[in-house]
């Protein structure tokens, strides 16, 4: 059981985010801090982790589109959230994928914030509005990069694999 | 059936014979870009080696591109201080495509890569940053990732776990009336297709209007198929691509064009004549809110900008100069311009189209993103309004959440700079309001 903290609109950008002038902050241990930084109300609510990890933000369509900064994955994955939304922009999945950001794309759903959702493997099961909504499942080919744990292990194995067969 | 150029493409790069969308591919890069990013970039590669016992190794320097641009010069100790342990990687790995702050050969990474001749026909190119879409007008097949997705690319000298995307046929045709251009078609199709009508998709550009245009105006219509969502643009390689490779990037030996085959199988193909467009403005506060112009005349602005990698090259600063030669930036207006690179920026000063903007009141600007990302220099006020020939309204992109950004072509905005509202250049009349 998950509850969303906070339910937000269609083409949430990276700029929106994570905005561009704290782009000179790189250390994932450092981007959290600036999450939705101009959404102030939600920037406070993350920086008072009064929530559990795998709280849910809620996004409508496009979530993550625009730049590709990374900080806008490190950022929302340094509080542990779920990110439930209609659909991503590529990148942002891919950056998700690769640093291990948890999203779900569940594109009829429908969450206000204060629901308490079920996620399962194929299903998003709103407990409040007792509805429950179809999840569109990862790509396998992206599955193996979440399995090896994110980009960076995955590659790890890989140089790994290479330089013992080398 | 057959393939599209980026299927062949990738079908080349992955060692294939051939591939259809949907396929799960491993393509080797070709050219591997990123910007002051390449600080993270850097963070995540040393992090790959670490525990192995290897000693990290870049796979192909010659094949990696650094270009200091979004905060040139820089504007806090934190960025200057990234920017420096970046200049000791490039000189520690023997990177020699590396652009620092410089009059000459620095500038905005999306011109600096074509400008330079990094990017050729048929390439698979990365970049850490979303707006790599661009060098689809070369006719390679580029496109943006995350920072530790370069750190990846190099180490193996390749993008993991690619999916071939599907590819949107557009097919323009017909010709531009005076002060249209690509930016209004651009602008008009990501209206038309929305933000995310082409998520996870190529555009391939097609027709006469295509094959008309220069390579400056298909650097703009694929630098805006992102915000459309696609994956990336492409305009397949022709007699301009490389007359600009000889020509204006000094490429010798061999170019070979990749052409989609005629049988190829295109998700959805869509026609435009642009014969009847107006120009167009994106409004507030997404890229695809666009309208004709006719809908915003008039609207007073605050701040008007010409540059970045959209509309920051030559042309765009020879249309701007040619409107406001003699004229004068509206009092209550102020103007910004910055020349996409280093290289145009010397051009401009030769052909007198920098003097032409100073005298009219604008601020000339080194090369570099500027204002257009908000973190560097032209922030606006709260409740102020720019005009821009950048490619993102978003909220808060400029700086100011408090703030509305318009988009709009050079043309547009150099008669706008001169009454200080939204303005035709047809007519230079801004209208009521
Ligand atoms: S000019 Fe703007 S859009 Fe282009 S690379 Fe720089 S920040 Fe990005």
């Amino acid at each position: 059981m998950a509850k969303v903290i906070y339910a937000l609109g269609n083409d949430i950008s990276t700029d929106i985010i994570y905005p561009g002038r704290h782009m000179a902050t790189v250390l994932p241990t450092e981007t959290p801090q600036y999450a939705f930084a101009d959404i102030k109300e939600l920037n406070e609510l993350l920086r008072a982790q009064q929530e559990p990890p795998g709280s849910v933000i809620v996004g409508g369509k496009n979530f993550g589109c625009g730049s590709s900064r990374e900080q806008a994955v490190s950022a929302l994955n340094g509080y542990d959230l779920i990110i439930v939304a209609k659909n991503f922009a590529r990148i942002f999945l891919q950056n998700s994928i690769n640093l291990g950001l948890r999203t779900v794309t569940c594109p009829d759903l429908e969450a206000a914030a204060g629901d308490i959702l079920e996620i399962t493997p194929t299903a998003v099961l709103n407990a409040t509005s007792r509805k429950t909504f179809r999840i569109i499942p990862m790509p396998s080919a992206r599955q193996a990069i979440v399995e090896a744990g994110g980009l960076i292990s995955y590659t790890r194995k890989r140089i790994l694999a290479k330089s013992s067969v080398g | 059936m057959g393939m599209t150029v980026v299927e062949k493409i990738l079908a080349r790069a992955s060692g294939l014979k051939s591939v259809r969308a949907g396929d799960v591919v491993e393509p080797r890069v070709d050219f591997a870009m990123s910007h002051e990013n390449a600080a993270l970039v850097m963070n995540q590669f040393l992090e790959i080696y670490q525990g192995t016992g290897m000693v990290p190794r870049l796979w192909d320097p010659m094949k990696i591109g650094i270009i200091f641009d979004h905060r040139v010069p820089a504007e806090s100790p934190k960025t200057a201080s990234n920017q420096k342990k970046i200049r000791e990687f490039v000189a520690a790995n023997s990177i020699t495509k590396f652009h620092d702050i410089r009059g000459d050969i620095g500038g905005i990474c999306h011109q600096v890569l074509p400008e330079n001749g990094y990017v050729r026909p048929g390439a698979v190119v990365v970049g850490t940053d979303s707006h790599t879409t661009s060098h689809g007008a070369l006719g390679a097949f580029a496109f943006g990732i995350g920072a530790t997705e370069m750190a990846s690319v190099w180490a193996l000298g390749a993008v993991v776990n690619v999916e071939v995307p599907a590819t949107i046929k557009v097919n323009v045709t017909g010709t531009f009336k005076k002060f249209v251009g690509p930016k209004d078609l651009i602008l008009n199709l990501i209206g038309l297709l929305t933000a995310e009508g082409a998520n996870f998709k190529v555009i391939e550009f097609h027709g006469a209007s295509i094959k008309a245009m220069t390579t400056s105006g298909r650097l703009v219509i694929c630098n805006m198929a992102v915000e459309a969502g696609a994956t990336s643009g492409i305009v397949p390689a022709d007699r301009e691509t490389i007359r600009y490779l000889r020509e204006e990037a000094h490429v010798k030996g061999k170019i070979e064009s990749v052409k989609p085959d005629k049988d190829a199988d295109y998700e959805r193909v869509i026609d435009i004549d642009v014969t009847s467009l107006e120009p167009q403005i994106a409004c507030p506060h997404t890229v695809d809110n666009v309208r004709p112009i006719d809908a915003v005349l008039g609207t007073r602005v605050n701040q008007i900008v010409i540059g970045s990698c959209t509309n920051g090259r030559l042309d765009d600063l020879a249309i701007a100069a040619k409107i406001l030669k003699e004229k004068k930036v509206a009092p209550g207006a102020r103007m910004l311009v910055f020349p996409a690179s280093g290289r145009i920026y010397n051009q401009a000063l030769a052909k007198g189209y920098i003097g032409t903007f100073m005298k009219a009141g604008a601020v000339v600007m080194n090369s570099g993103c500027g204002p257009c990302l908000g973190v560097h220099e032209g922030a606006l006020g709260d409740g102020e309004v720019a005009l821009s020939t950048t490619n993102r309204n978003f909220k808060g992109r400029m700086g100011n959440p408090n703030s509305e950004v318009y988009l709009c072509s050079p043309a547009v905005a150099a008669a706008s700079a001169i009454t200080g509202v939204i303005t035709d250049p047809r007519s230079r009349k801004g209208g009521k309001k």
